[in-house]
């Protein structure tokens, strides 16, 4: 007889993570008994501070991770790492490998890792990513490090899941941190150039910092006019270690920025309308499939042959969902 | 809405060879399953803590350097002392045929050896998870 989710629950909010990894697969799999337990979470949920790391594919965003967490541990924080790989489109599987850089922080107790797969999600997160940070959140962590899967130019979703959005370029991509400035780049509360063992990562650097002069936000000011938050721009080596002191630093000063702002209330403002927005779509989601799962295959047919049209058909779909 | 299958796969002590879990791998992601992969030279004690937090259904030991019998127990003992005894345990590798029985009898599931077919790991993956039930 499988545990109830309210029992789970209660041992989740005294620590135990065998209780916190059991109900993200619930909460995962929509459900339904445990998807009444999840207000209460989010409820006991919101002390954590929520890091959110992005960048494109192989510009070493694992590595950081475990990194930036063994720094973070010497000062006894206790970190949760949501880390996401991408569904294969056509089987809806998956290869979660992020584990492989982060060996290091296995047997560490204070550190909690889980993998998951986007699942037709195209923002670059997890459909219950945010489900699975209130979970560690509510287990007492600390800090709690969302590593998005490797991304192109549009994967901003992040930015509106975390206080503090780090966005990692890789030296060596020359014109490309230009090609993509207008996309990925504006969401960076901390620009990090990584892998700054290599010779050519001051011209990223410097590349990053001429882009953010030419007027991407430079400063977000308050009423008076006085800045807040001014993006920087930080070199790290997960080879070397050079830079993640400053990181984990600058990570800390964006965090007290906020806490003290209005900056910080506006975001969990947006964190907020995000998460309801994405909570609504995603139940709907799950009711449109369960209750068309029948008929679908029929009414897919005869769009095929344009005996119907997907505008009518969805309509009617959509009015039969069981509410 | 249900879940696909998430399996651990690890290779675990002095064993340097991953063709064949990697194989394994790219098939049970073929066949819709999530598969978590921890790389090699991992101990008991990593491979089951990732078990634990990444709360799979199944955990495969992937074994060709013949420490099967010392191995595998321990696995077990860290399962049952960390809350997760519910979860699946495979073996799949190089095993002597002897060997087979006392693994089943300490509560490994299922042998799958150097000649069984893919198609064959996916059915036997999925007849477990299935007998199983819900948890």
């Amino acid at each position: 007889m499988p545990t109830s989710s309210a029992d789970l629950v209660a041992r989740l909010k005294k620590g135990d993570l065998r209780a916190a990894s059991r109900l993200m697969s619930r909460a995962e799999a929509h459900d339904d008994e445990t998807l009444n337990s999840l207000g209460a979470i989010y409820k006991a949920a919101g002390q954590a501070h929520i890091v959110g790391l992005t960048g494109v594919p192989g510009s070493g965003k694992s590595t950081l991770v475990s990194k930036l967490v063994e720094g973070m541990r010497e000062d006894g924080r206790k970190v949760g790492i949501i880390a996401i790989d991408p569904s294969s489109p056509f089987s809806g599987g998956a290869i979660l490998g992020d584990r492989i850089r982060m060996t290091n922080l296995v047997m560490d107790e204070g550190v909690f890792i889980r993998s998951m797969a986007t699942r037709g999600s195209t923002g670059g997160l997890a459909r219950s990513a945010l489900t699975s940070v209130d979970i560690l959140d509510a287990a007492g962590f600390d800090v709690i490090i969302i590593e998005t899967v490797g991304v192109g130019q549009d994967e901003v979703e992040i930015a509106k899941a975390s206080h503090s959005t780090l966005v990692v370029s890789a030296p060596g991509l020359g014109d490309d941190v230009q090609a993509i400035k207008a996309g990925i780049l504006e969401i960076a509360d901390i620009h990090v150039v990584s892998k700054c063992d290599r010779s050519d990562s001051n011209r990223t650097i410097t590349d990053l910092k001429v882009m953010l002069a030419m007027g991407i936000n430079i400063a977000i000011k308050d009423r008076d006019g006085k800045p807040l938050w001014q993006v920087p721009v930080v070199g790290t080596s997960s080879e070397t270690g050079e830079g993640i002191k400053t990181l984990i630093d600058t990570l800390d000063k964006h965090r007290n920025v906020h806490l003290n702002t209005e900056l910080g209330e506006e975001r969990l403002r947006q964190i907020a309308e995000y998460r309801t927005f994405k909570t609504a779509e995603d139940l709907l989601r799950n009711r449109f499939f369960k209750s068309t799962n029948k008929t679908i295959k029929n009414v897919v047919e005869q769009i095929a042959k344009r005996e119907s049209d997907p505008f009518t058909a969805s309509n009617d779909l959509l009015k039969k969902i069981a509410f | 809405m249900g879940l696909p299958i998430r399996v651990l796969l690890a290779k675990v002590g002095l064993d340097g060879h991953d063709r064949g879990v990697k194989v394994v791998a790219r098939t049970l992601r073929d066949a819709g399953m999530d598969v978590i992969y921890t790389g090699l030279h991992r101990t008991p004690e990593e491979v089951v803590n990732a078990a634990v937090q990444e709360d799979v259904d199944i955990l495969g030991i992937s074994l060709l350097s013949g420490a099967h019998m010392t191995i595998c127990p321990k696995i077990m003992q860290l399962l049952e002392d960390k809350d997760a005894a519910d979860t699946i345990v495979v073996v799949g590798g190089v095993v002597p045929d002897e060997d087979v029985t006392p693994l089943k009898e300490m509560g490994v599931k299922e042998l799958l050896l150097q000649d069984t077919p893919p198609k064959e790991i996916v059915a036997r993956l999925e007849k477990l998870v299935e007998e199983r039930g819900p948890r």
